[in-house]
């Protein structure tokens, strides 16, 4: 034993991740069609909020597109980053990514059904209608997986038997998307098609606050039950033995996990990998501590989503890719060689 | 000490605990036996608290055990199991940390890394601090799970007895690491304050380490006392099915022969 075992090995890593962010955030400010400088930032940022008509083009667009978007685009990242974690967690399976209890596919399916019937709805909530139709979704498809699991058999209660109802509901409520897509008009299917595929260009002012506050309230429930998480990595009865309430920390994380996945998904369409490979990479760099995760994630969330939208952007240069096609483009491999690393245990 | 009365435990019609009653002192060694089925892991995990009783009760120094909130019982009653695989690569000080987990909110005291340190030093597993644990062999894994469970329950608690629970931890130990860990718990329970109830199947071991042994037989004592009461020929023969001879080498001591 070191003479400090707790001179973390995890120390000096927040420091390094945050620079990291600012620094490709500000790239990803500055880069685009119109060239922003930093007196154009300065400027727009001091005077821009008191006083919005007095504004240039270049500090407009920095400030109505650019900023919000950024920053979508970090909170989103974090978010499925931390989600990513905390169902990696609580399945102690690596395997696992945010979606998997029913949250991505049942906000696809909340989407689509708005982007087929919407008109017909009597419910219009402006441009939140597809947000909300997104989160309901995503939360009635977790609540089926929880309760399903629940009011079985002691077998379905386990994490495995959660698991695999979560697999079948994915697959009911994709097959919803499927239908939904296949009965649509062409401009709606199109729509789906599009936001199943992940973009941020709808980013906006409010969508940045809505973000902020469930990421926000998220990671603070969650580093809480940090501690918790990790007990839970040998097992439910040693958790228990510690004295863990294992029932209801499961849903609480759930419950975060379907906040933060929900509100991200809802704005952004379907994000993959991201979730999946951020708690990868982290334990690799440093160990497995939820805590040290947790934070790591919501850092490494945002500059992995934050670069992945550059590139969405620069490679079809003028038009924009989906960033969900960078997303599982470039993470797949990226993941493959992450796993056939000698190294690296899983 | 812990007292256990009348506690019964039901499943589907069958009643695998049936109205055990007994008495765990402080400062002694109690071992569980019986065949497979008897009852053994339902009433170690009745009287850890990890299954609730369907009838009876369970004093913990005479509170019953149902009214003591979870967290606080984590920090004088600890389970040992078998076999504990950790999920993700984790480093063994952060797995015996996890020890510590019900005594502190945020991050560890120094009363919290001092338990670390000595409980370490006990198991002899200081060395392997820094190791990730997924690579330690299994004698060297169950080695840092002693030191995880003690940790949790390593300083005296004032005015309250410590509980340590055995399930089976000693079946995949060869004899040299069972007999060394059986060791280390009587050189524990000079302490005065611990009361440990365990759970084991190789009889001899029980003869040879434990002040206590409680017999098993379909879900009812069949007998309870020292070594001497408790493993006759007609005990072993009514539980077991099976007849040994019994080989006494001195007034206290007994071994168990089956040919």
């Amino acid at each position: 034993m070191p003479a400090k075992p707790l001179a973390s090995p995890y120390a000096g890593m927040t420091p390094v991740l945050a620079l990291a962010l600012v620094a490709i955030a500000v790239f990803s400010i500055r880069f685009g069609a119109v060239a922003i400088s930093f007196g154009d930032m300065w400027s727009a940022l001091t005077r821009g909020f008191a006083a919005p008509e007095s504004l240039n083009l270049t500090e407009r667009i920095f400030l109505e597109i650019r900023l919000p978007r950024a920053l979508a685009c970090i909170l989103v990242g974090s978010s499925l980053a931390v989600g990513g974690v905390l169902m990696q967690a609580l399945f102690r399976n690596p395997i696992v990514e945010p979606g998997l209890v029913g949250t991505s596919s049942g906000a696809a399916f909340g989407a689509s059904l708005y982007f087929v019937l919407g008109a017909a709805l009597k419910f219009h909530a402006g441009e939140w209608t597809l947000p909300i139709a997104a989160c309901l979704g995503g939360a009635l498809a977790t609540a089926c997986v929880f309760l399903l699991a629940e009011t079985g058999t002691a077998q379905t209660e386990t994490t495995t038997g959660l698991l695999l109802i979560g697999i079948a509901i994915n697959a009911l409520f994709l097959s919803g998307v499927g239908f939904m897509s296949y009965i649509a008009r062409d401009p709606q299917a199109r729509s789906i098609t599009f936001w199943s595929l992940g973009t941020l260009s709808g980013a906006s002012w409010r969508a940045v606050i809505l973000l902020a506050c469930s990421t926000l309230i998220g990671l603070t429930v969650a580093l809480r039950h940090a501690r918790q998480l990790n007990a839970l990595m040998m097992g439910e009865d040693e958790a228990l033995y510690l004295g863990i309430d294992v029932r209801r920390l499961k849903l609480t994380i759930i419950a975060v996990n379907v906040m933060i996945v929900a509100v991200a998904t809802s704005i952004t369409g379907i994000i993959s990998f991201v979730g999946l490979i951020v708690p990868h990479l982290l334990r690799l760099l440093k160990g497995s501590d939820n805590r040290f995760l947790l934070i790591g994630s919501v850092f490494l969330g945002a500059i992995l989503l934050t670069g992945a939208d550059i590139a969405a952007r620069v490679l079809l240069r003028p038009a924009e890719l989906p960033i969900g096609i960078v997303t599982s483009a470039v993470g797949a491999p990226v993941f493959i060689t992450l796993l056939r690393r000698r190294r690296y245990r899983f | 000490m812990l007292s256990v009365q009348e506690v019964t435990r039901v499943v589907a019609g069958k009643s695998l605990v049936d109205r055990v009653s007994a008495t765990f002192e402080r400062g002694e060694l109690s071992l569980i036996i019986g065949p497979n089925g008897a009852g053994k892991s339902t009433l170690i995990k009745l009287l850890s608290k990890q299954l609730r009783a369907d009838a009876g009760a369970i004093g913990y120094d005479s509170v019953d055990v149902g009214s003591i909130p979870n967290r606080e019982l984590a920090r004088i009653r600890a389970v040992l199991s078998q076999n504990i695989e950790v999920s993700f690569p984790l480093r063994v000080w952060e797995v015996v940390m996890m020890g510590r987990y019900p005594h502190f909110a945020g991050r560890p005291g120094a009363a919290d890394v001092r338990a670390c340190e000595e409980v370490m030093r006990f198991f002899d597993v200081s060395e392997m601090g820094e190791r990730d644990y997924s690579t330690l062999s299994g004698g060297e894994k169950q080695r840092v799970h002693f030191a995880r469970v003690l940790a949790q329950i390593w300083f005296a608690a004032s005015g309250k007895s410590r509980y340590l629970f055995l399930d089976e931890p000693l079946t995949f130990l060869d004899i040299y690491y069972q007999f060394e860990f059986m060791g280390k718990v009587r050189e524990l329970l000079k302490a005065g304050d611990l009361v440990v109830v365990g759970v084991v199947h190789d009889l001899n071991l029980a003869a040879r380490f434990a002040d206590k042994i409680l017999l098993l037989h379909e879900g009812r004592v069949l007998a309870c006392g020292s070594k001497t009461e408790v493993l006759t020929q007609e005990n072993i023969k009514t539980a077991f099915r099976l007849e040994p001879t019994l080989v006494r080498t001195d007034e206290k001591s007994v071994h168990l022969v089956f040919d």
